[in-house]
């Protein structure tokens, strides 16, 4: 039975409701701009891994070193594009 | 008739109403003829409805091809116009509109279906493999360009061309500064073709990663192999970023957002940025794919190994991520201040190190060779001074501060035609010529193809070096006339000679095809070039299933090493082969993205969301289809390959 119940999948779905609720009270609280997009942005992310890893079942076959490299990769280069725009548009200009 | 007033366009000429006429009597002429000969049937069994990478590659090719010469005759125009002082042929609109489309055009539906072409045919032959990953998907890929193509190819008769330049910098794209659907058209077609590319990115990497031969390591992989993995990282990283800006563009233009206006709290210079987020890497996913080809050409042709395998493919990886951190410099003086321009500048020179190092080795692979000049290996030869030129003008365009001074002048436009000709279209020439023979069964006539090098280098160089003088002088670019008293009436003459040599070698392509195909010798064999890699280890024909056992590979050079050295590439016996089934399905799903498209450019809106539906049951359809593919027999493959040469078995 207990090899049975889906545990992991059970908790990532509570998990990812709460992060989803979390985002959305954005919305309802009078929060801050910045507050506001910074926990965007985090629930965002924890989100998207969340779903990667539990659903998506990342990291669960052989080929869990090029998809693990392919994220890295990615998400090194939404920063650079990210803080190099910052850079360019506010800090520099 | 209020509804139709919007099809029409705002600046028409003669010419437009003559090229309406002529778009009219081909359609006619193509449906009739289809008719006439019944060949409906044979079109869309053999071609329509097609899953195989290699029929999916030839179409690509037909495309890049076509739409080639549409480009050139913009070119062509353009040049005309410029030829003199104050002249009269165009006006400034018509200007407007033929160097947008050329831009699109030459990059998204030359360029990019080009080296989708030897993409297509080629790798999956390269690594001994009998398909693409996704052989549906591929097809998806290639009719999402097609209908995205075609969507951008009817606006000059049909609403009106997009006028605010390939990179369509906004607020002058915005709806305040260009009023007609043309702007519309460049986010939805360019849109819909940039899904498709999307797609082959993911298609290629997993055959790569995926479907290589027993043996076949990373490091052995042929040159274009690594090639086409690199590029396709490269599409799959920067493309979304395209796709991003154009929704959020077209949103701009169609739903009053202000993503990209001046006033509302909007940026235009995001536009710029996002753009070149991925413009500048989209460069390298032309270029790269053109180093394999090159790269295959000069081993085989120097009858040596290439030089320097893992430098060559370290340099690729580098160019890759340096090419991602480099895209500011296409606006340098858009205002930013000292630090991120020198940051940006020393980025972008240090991609000029590793394209150095792989000019280096490809000279070493032909130091010592014994070298034989075939067409495609004089495109070789040609590429690399000419190729230099156009990257150490880069690097002097790279200088932010001397960049004030080249900025949108004309010689931006020589260093990028000088990257772009001799170094894309070359390769794509050279490899048209050197992989005719696989793909068709008969070689193209080297003295013709001797000829046309020579007039393409030629006026190529007539045609953009006077640019580099000017520039420096003042012309700027985009720019539909000038005055007598700016003296560059002489230099542009020459340009204008240049184009029209150009014109002729291009002429002289068509002209190869016709006399090779009556004259050519059929009896050539699989293997013409004595090549080395394994592509060339397959019958001409290839067979629909490529090999009939798969092959064993030992080395980066497996077929030389079965001719030279014994080495034997297939060790096993025949079995049945599981093939894909054809599906008519990503034509039709295609067929709607381009209704969709259209009617989204117009705002039809019960149209579009009639055709949003459409869409979205294909794709539940296939969600519920169940396609376990098709077996060849032995049998049938014996057959074959006793029909197409099989002395290999
Ligand atoms: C060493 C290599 C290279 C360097 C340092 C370099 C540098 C530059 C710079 C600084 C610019 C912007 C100049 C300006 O707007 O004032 C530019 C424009 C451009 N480059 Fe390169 N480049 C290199 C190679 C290439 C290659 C290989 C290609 C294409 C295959 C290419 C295609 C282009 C295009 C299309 C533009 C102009 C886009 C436009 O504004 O319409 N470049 N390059
Ligand atoms: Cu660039």
């Amino acid at each position: 039975m207990k090899q049975l119940f889906p545990a992991k999948q059970v908790m990532g779905f509570v998990f990812s409701l709460i992060l989803t609720a979390i985002a959305l009270a954005v919305y309802f609280l009078d929060v801050s701009f910045t507050a506001g997009l910074t926990i965007l942005i985090v629930t965002a992310f924890v989100q998207a891994l969340l779903q990667l890893i539990v659903f998506m079942h990342a990291g669960e076959t052989k080929d869990k070193w090029s998809i693990y490299g392919n994220v890295y990769f990615m998400i090194f280069i939404a920063l650079i594009t990210i803080f190099g725009t910052l850079f360019l548009f506010s800090w520099d200009m | 008739m209020e509804f139709f007033e919007r099809f029409a366009i705002p600046h028409p000429s003669p010419v437009i109403y003559a090229s309406m006429v002529v778009i009219a009597l081909t359609v006619i002429a193509i449906i009739a003829g289809l008719t006439y000969f019944k060949k409906w049937g044979y079109l869309w069994r053999e071609w329509l409805t097609t899953v195989d990478h290699k029929r999916i590659g030839l179409m690509y090719l037909i495309s890049a091809l076509l739409m080639l010469f549409r480009g050139g005759v913009d070119a062509i125009m353009m040049r005309a116009q410029l030829a003199a002082p104050d002249n009269k042929l165009l006006d400034a609109q018509h200007y407007n509109e033929i160097f947008t489309t050329h831009g699109v055009v030459m990059i998204i539906f030359m360029a990019m279906p080009f080296i989708f072409a030897f993409m297509n045919y080629i790798v999956p032959l390269q690594i001994g493999a009998r398909d693409v990953a996704f052989p549906r998907l591929n097809a998806i890929s290639f009719w999402l360009f097609f209908m995205g193509a075609m969507l951008f190819n009817i606006s000059f008769v049909i609403g009106g061309s997009p006028d605010a330049g390939w990179t369509s910098y906004f607020p002058l794209a915005g709806n305040e500064f260009s009023e007609s659907v043309g702007t519309n058209y460049y986010m939805i077609a360019i849109q819909i073709s940039g899904l498709g590319s999307l797609m082959t990115g993911i298609n290629m990497i997993t055959t790569i990663m995926k479907m290589r031969a027993p043996g076949m390591t990373m490091m052995k992989m042929p040159m274009f192999t690594w090639a086409t993995l690199v590029a396709n990282l490269i599409i799959v990283t920067v493309f979304p970023v395209l796709t991003v800006a154009l929704a959020m563009g077209t949103m701009d233009r169609l739903f009053a957002t202000n993503f990209f206006t001046s006033a509302n709290g909007g940026m235009d210079m995001l536009w710029a940025n996002l753009f070149w987020v991925w413009g500048h890497p989209e460069v390298y996913i032309l270029i790269l794919p053109a180093f394999g080809i090159y790269s295959e050409i000069i081993s085989t042709f120097s009858s040596k190994n290439l030089y320097g395998y893992k430098s060559m493919v370290a340099s690729m990886v580098i160019i890759s991520v340096l090419s991602c951190l480099v895209w500011a410099h296409h606006f340098f003086t858009m205002g930013q201040g000292a630090a991120s321009n020198s940051f940006f500048s020393i980025t972008t020179m240090a991609i000029a190190v590793p394209t150095g190092v792989k000019i280096f080795n490809w000279l070493f692979t032909m130091w010592r060779g014994k070298i034989r000049f075939t067409v495609p290996m004089l495109y070789s030869i040609g590429f690399i001074p000419l190729f230099t030129i156009g990257g150490v003008t880069g690097v002097m365009l790279a200088m932010s501060a001397a960049d004030y001074q080249y900025h949108n002048t004309m010689f931006l436009v020589a260093h990028f035609h000088n990257t772009i000709i001799p170094g894309v279209v070359f390769a794509m020439l050279a490899g048209l010529t050197y992989y005719w023979p696989k793909m068709f069964g008969f070689m193209l006539n080297e003295r013709i193809g001797k000829w046309t090098f020579w007039l393409l280098s030629i006026g190529f160089v007539l045609a953009f070096f006077p640019m580099y003088i000017t520039g420096l002088d003042g012309q700027a670019r985009r720019m539909y006339t000038y005055s007598e008293a700016t003296g560059f009436g002489t230099l542009n003459m020459i340009s204008f000679i240049g184009a029209g040599i150009m014109a002729i070698a291009f002429a002289l392509i068509v002209y190869n095809v016709y006399y090779s195909i009556r004259y050519s010798p059929r009896d050539i064999g699989s293997d013409p070039w004595d090549a080395r890699t394994l592509e060339w280890a397959t019958n001409t024909p290839v067979p629909e299933y490529n090999f009939a056992i798969s092959p064993q590979v030992n080395s980066i050079q497996p077929f030389w090493d079965a001719k030279k050295k014994g080495h034997v590439l297939f060790p096993d016996k025949l079995d049945k082969i599981h093939m894909p089934n054809n599906s008519g399905m990503p034509f039709i799903l295609c067929s709607i993205f381009f209704v969709w498209g259209f009617s989204f450019v117009f705002a039809i809106w019960p149209l579009v969301i009639l055709s949003t539906i459409g869409i979205f049951a294909c794709l539940a359809l296939r969600s519920f289809e169940k396609d376990h593919g098709r077996y060849i027999s032995v049998e049938e493959v014996k057959e074959t390959e006793e029909k197409t040469g099989g002395a290999k078995l």
